[in-house]
């Protein structure tokens, strides 16, 4: 299949998602469950993404173990995003070049 | 001089744009290290406007998923912009028409409705475009160098930038994580999910989009369910 069924089919679908309760179905949701829901979506999804991707994303498991926690601690220290995603980058860096010198 | 809406929007939004520009850098990267040219990178960061559902697309198109497949992550992971949606459009009242708001959802991201919902004065239309263009530029520009570059640099350096996406969803989970249990549990909930989906043999068939979708349904319902959060805390 051609990757330009693929971009349009999830353009459409990301489009359809923000524009149809601004235009058509504008009554604010009242479940309580389906706004918590609707809450957590980012965390748990971003989390499932995240993790175990990011071990095997780089070439080798110890540097993408590397990236994970640097990022952590940063981000749990408060550090803005840029800083957090920079940091874990040179992190991978870093630690794949100390890797050369033990194989 | 008092500046025009526009250009207070424009102003507002450079350092979300600065900040998209780093971030798809990594997206660009990422993509090209996976086989999509630069302008098909480009081309999904100018129409989609979203990270973590173009990235879950990424993995899909690579996979060579089905359509139906890519239909169902993105409703799941984009969810959240119907909320959004729906409170942006309340807050802008009757003012702003039909035609405006087509173009207003398309830019409607989580930095640009949170930055929409902190403006004090009224919201109209020149000043929420101005506050969409320059992550829109900052996004595309930076998906489209960062793929690019992909091309030429060597291996070890992608994947050094193509972790930087999910330096920038760490980024994003940890603060609230640590403010709110009920957070950390959804996270934690989920990430565990995903391993067993990575890890356990039988598991490890299941397509990356069903995966995605069973992980973030599951660990959002169940903490829902057993947390709903109140109303001021929701959006």
């Amino acid at each position: 299949m051609s990757i330009y069924a693929y971009i349009f089919t999830m353009a459409l679908t990301t489009y359809l998602i923000r524009v149809l309760p601004m235009t058509i179905f504008r009554k604010p949701i009242r479940s309580q469950f389906l706004r918590s829901f609707l809450y957590y979506v980012p965390y748990a999804c971003l989390s499932a993404m995240t993790f175990p991707a990011i071990l095997t994303s780089t070439a080798s498991i110890v540097s993408g173990a590397a990236a994970l926690v640097v990022a952590v601690v940063l981000a749990y220290r408060g550090k803005s995003l840029i800083v957090v995603a920079l940091s874990s980058s040179a992190a991978v860096l870093v630690v794949e070049q100390i890797l050369k010198f033990f194989l | 001089m008092k500046q025009s809406e526009f250009t207070q929007g424009l102003t507002r939004g450079l350092p979300v744009g600065m900040g998209y520009f780093s971030v798809s850098f990594g997206f660009g990267a990422m993509a090209a290290a996976q086989g999509v040219r630069a302008w098909d990178a480009a081309l999904i960061s100018v129409s989609n406007l979203t990270s973590a559902g173009q990235f879950a697309g990424l993995t899909l198109i690579v996979a060579a998923a089905g359509l139906w497949e890519l239909v169902l992550t993105t409703l799941v992971i984009n969810s959240r912009y119907a909320l959004m949606s729906l409170a942006l459009s309340q807050r802008m009242g009757r003012d702003i028409g039909v035609l405006s708001r087509l173009a207003i959802a398309f830019i409607n991201t989580d930095e640009i409705f949170a930055l929409a919902m902190s403006r004090h004065e009224k919201l109209t239309f020149p000043y929420l475009m101005g506050l969409g263009a320059l992550p829109m530029v900052g996004w595309t520009a930076g998906t489209l160098l960062g793929a690019l570059a992909g091309e030429i640099l060597p291996v070890a350096i992608r994947g050094a930038l193509g972790v930087m996406l999910y330096g920038m969803f760490i980024a994003i989970v940890v603060p609230a994580a640590r403010r709110e249990k009920q957070v950390l549990a959804a996270s934690l909930l989920a990430l565990g999910l995903s391993a067993l989906f990575a890890w356990v043999p039988a598991l490890k068939q299941v397509s990356p989009g069903i995966s995605i979708v069973v992980c973030t349904v599951a660990a959002a319902g169940l903490c829902a369910w057993l947390h709903p959060i109140h109303e001021e805390a929701a959006v």
